[in-house]
């Protein structure tokens, strides 16, 4: 006997429909406190807008930022190598522009978002000054070159397919070391010293470094830590919380001095290098406690099952445990990507001139001190946006992948 | 027994020595010990050859010499005669100083700020978001020198900027109004110690009756309260017994050439405070504000079911459980806060590592000052972990 079933006529919820009035009762003064902290509220608002704004119009400072931007982004590297920079990153964004086309999602917001600021950036860069001697790209058309790798990229990985997949990875794996020869040279190009190196480069150089250096050994201090092995477990343990004890201006003054009494002609490293190994060693400490905790999330059963399929130890480990805590974990490292980027101003106490050195050299430029208060202001004011921007987008895309992770849990 | 399996060998197993986990595992470790001992041992003596070279061998014999460097401001009395032990010890005296005002105050605000982020006003809500979006994504180093290059424009002392008569700002530093003890307060600390003592007396007394009766009771807000009530009860009976109060407040009054009364901190100690509470107070108001989120609504819906007044709910069950999910990460803010403040050398405060960096600049000895410079924050970071878990342990769920 066949039934006809009708389907049931659904409506949807009536709308509440909330009129601007009813808004403004409810989600502003809904009780005498709360009335009176929206008053004073936005009486402060409004004062401190009118007054920043005021300010900002006037403020005669801006020039020092805007006519220096190249002290800023690149400090003192030669202004007739500066098509080298301009390369490297170019390689990257292609780089990045392919990852969008092949894997999508996330990277793709990503790589679309960097090409909408490229752009942006471009039509800024029109009022930026020529520099006498520059052989590179002027500002305006490597902007809109950077947005055209980052598309064409796409397009072309989509178009290519996943052939690409491994070349891709192999390529990623080898551009940190091939951002490092085209800003540094060798192998034919004409060599770079790093004490020319600063501004928003080094800050960058730095806290990519931190990270892509501090990798292994932190996965390894991770591992060490849960090792059964005692020996093992604590110097792990040690390492761990003797750097995490420690504030990084101390770590990094004991790369400045003790480095070079380590190793043999030690003295001859540059700071940079000193630096690095530094950063390095400090995060390794801290990746290692990030990557800890996504491999304490693994169930247990799932080493259990790998044991019982007969994988040993090490393949468990390389097969079964580390994917799945690393792919944990990224969100994390991106946050301790943001936190290194920002710590790594701390170089300027021992003498690198990074993003916040080279804002601190252009304000006690003598051409400024006529300015009445100084153009600190306007000068920190656009370092301090620029740093802004960086961390404020990492850390929307580190809630992006985290609240993808936490979909595809359920 | 399965057909066609093995036949199992009779007779005891050798498993040759190479295939034993037990030996391998002995064997990884002492390699890896020998591998660690060796690695530092090169380390070691190319620096003891280096420093031997540039006659610079590692002594601490430089601790009891006469320093030579004056420090701007010190907790205990200190001037360029005393050894460097001395400056060394003012050094974590200024650290210790910096980080513990600034753990206050920035709890005080990142609380204000926790509770802000969740309020049912709009607007509040989102000022709080934006304070905390704009300053979490700036460097601290970067926020110190900007706090420190204002108090740069702070004027001269004759033409102080005035914040409602209680607070100066001017170019030798920020001068405020601190209460000071006056001629009655010897018989108000009575009253305070009197306070104390029944605070005790009472939250033992309870103690021991919760034990006994072997049922949990909180004992120490009211203890506190007792305390406070009979502190204040004492204060104004003082003011009515001998007309007038027994604290009073110092105004500063702006004389020839300084201000007297009121207390005066330099402008490094004071922007090195601001940065680093208003730093701080940001990664502790989304402590909280996770913390109070933590407690699932059912608590709160099944608290009320029961009849107990919102502060109730607020006091005997959410916050006792939101505590336990803020503790942890407050502890490594507290710790953070006090490992941020040795940035103080970019606003000239004259902390711990700018103490040790003058003094390392002064001798060359790096390795000792170095081994200090990091035993000292060892143990500044050792004991508030230490005391953060014994606290934490207290009010952690006792499981039955």
């Amino acid at each position: 006997m066949a039934t006809e079933v009708s389907r049931p006529t659904s409506r949807r919820a009536p709308r509440q429909q909330i009129g601007l009035i009813e808004w403004l009762r409810k989600n502003l003064f809904s009780t005498w406190y709360n009335a009176i902290i929206t008053v004073i509220l936005l009486y402060l608002i409004f004062q401190t807008v009118t007054s920043f704004v005021a300010w900002m119009v006037t403020a005669p400072g801006w020039p020092a930022a805007f006519t220096n931007i190249k002290l800023l982004l690149t400090w003192t590297y030669p202004v007739e190598q500066l098509w080298r920079p301009q390369a490297a990153m170019a390689l990257v964004l292609l780089l990045l522009g392919l990852s969008s086309g092949l894997w999508g999602g996330i990277v793709r917001m990503v790589a679309f978002g960097a090409a909408a600021v490229s752009v942006l950036l471009g039509f800024v860069a029109f009022t930026f000054p020529d520099l006498p001697g520059q052989t590179s790209l002027p500002g305006w058309l490597f902007m809109f070159l950077c947005a055209g790798l980052l598309v064409g990229g796409d397009q072309a990985a989509r178009w290519i397919g996943v052939k690409l997949r491994w070349p891709l990875i192999v390529a990623w794996l080898l551009s940190y070391p091939a951002v490092i020869l085209i800003l540094r040279g060798g192998l034919g190009l004409p060599i770079v010293e790093t004490k020319l190196w600063g501004g928003l480069i080094l800050t960058l150089i730095l806290a990519i470094s931190g990270i892509v250096l501090s990798f292994p050994l932190g996965v390894l201090l991770a591992l060490g830590r849960r090792s059964s092995l005692p020996v093992i477990r604590i110097f792990c343990v040690l390492y761990i919380e003797l750097i995490r004890g420690v504030p990084l201006v101390t770590v990094l003054f004991m790369g400045a001095l003790l480095l070079p009494l380590f190793l043999p002609g030690g003295e001859s490293i540059d700071a940079l290098v000193r630096a690095i190994v530094a950063v390095t060693l400090f995060s390794a400490a801290y990746l290692a406690e990030n990557v800890r905790g996504g491999l304490q999330s693994i169930p247990k059963g799932q080493i259990e099952a790998a044991r019982a399929l007969g994988l040993n130890v090490v393949q468990t480990t390389l097969l079964i445990t580390l994917p799945q805590a690393l792919r944990a974990v990224v969100p994390v490292l991106v946050g301790q990507f943001i936190a290194l980027f920002k710590d790594t101003s701390l170089v300027v106490i021992i003498g690198l001139v990074d993003l916040l050195g080279a804002a601190q050299n252009i304000v006690g430029q003598p051409e400024w001190l006529g300015t009445p208060g100084g153009v600190w202001r306007e000068t920190f004011l656009v370092i301090a946006a620029i740093y802004w921007v960086f961390s404020f987008t990492m850390s929307r895309i580190s809630k992006r992948i985290e609240d993808q992770i936490a979909r595809s849990r359920h | 027994m399965a057909a066609g399996s093995p036949p199992l060998p009779s007779g005891k197993v050798t498993i040759p020595f190479y295939r034993d986990t037990r030996i391998i595992a002995i064997i990884v470790q002492i390699v890896f010990a020998i591998a660690v001992a060796a690695l530092l041992w090169y380390l070691y003596s190319n620096m003891m050859n280096g420093l031997r070279q540039a006659n610079l061998l590692p002594t601490f014999a430089f601790l009891s010499v006469p320093s030579g460097f004056p420090i701007a401001e010190s907790v205990i009395p200190y001037d360029p005669s005393m050894t460097y032990g001395r400056a060394f010890v003012v050094g974590i005296l200024n650290t210790v100083r910096v980080a513990g005002i600034g753990i206050i105050l920035a709890t005080i605000l990142g609380l204000i700020l926790g509770i802000a982020r969740l309020s049912d006003n709009w607007l509040l809500r989102n000022v709080a978001l934006v304070y905390v979006e704009i300053v979490r994504n700036v460097p601290l180093l970067l926020q110190l020198i900007f706090w420190f290059s204002l108090t740069r424009l702070f004027p001269r002392i004759q033409e102080s900027i005035d914040v409602g008569g209680l607070l100066f700002l001017h170019n030798r530093g920020v001068t405020l109004a601190w209460p000071q003890a006056a001629n009655d307060f010897d018989v108000w600390m009575v009253w305070v110690y009197g306070g104390i003592v029944v605070g005790i007396v009472y939250y033992v007394v309870r103690r021991i009756q919760f034990a006994r009766r072997d049922r949990p009771g909180v004992a120490l807000p009211q203890a506190l309260l007792i305390a406070f009530g009979i502190a204040l009860i004492g204060f104004f009976t003082t003011y009515f017994a001998y007309g007038s109060w027994p604290v009073s407040l110092s105004i500063p009054e702006l004389q020839r050439f300084n201000f007297v009364g009121g207390i005066t901190v330099t402008n490094s100690f004071a922007a090195l405070l601001v940065g680093l509470v208003i730093y701080t107070a940001v990664f502790i108001g989304e402590i909280v504000r996770s913390g109070i989120l933590a407690v699932s609504k059912g608590q709160r819906e099944a608290a009320r079911a029961l009849g107990l007044t919102p502060g109730q709910t607020m006091r005997l069950v959410i916050l006792p459980q939101a505590l336990r999910v803020i503790i942890p990460p407050l502890t490594s803010q507290y710790l953070n806060l006090t490992k941020n403040s040795s940035l103080a050398v970019a606003v000239a405060y004259p902390d711990l590592f700018y103490v040790a960096n003058t003094i390392n600049n002064q001798t060359g000895q790096a390795v000792p000052v170095i081994l200090m410079l990091m035993a000292s924050y060892l143990s500044v970071s050792l004991l508030t972990s230490l005391f953060m878990n014994w606290y934490n342990r207290r009010i952690q769920l006792v499981e039955r």
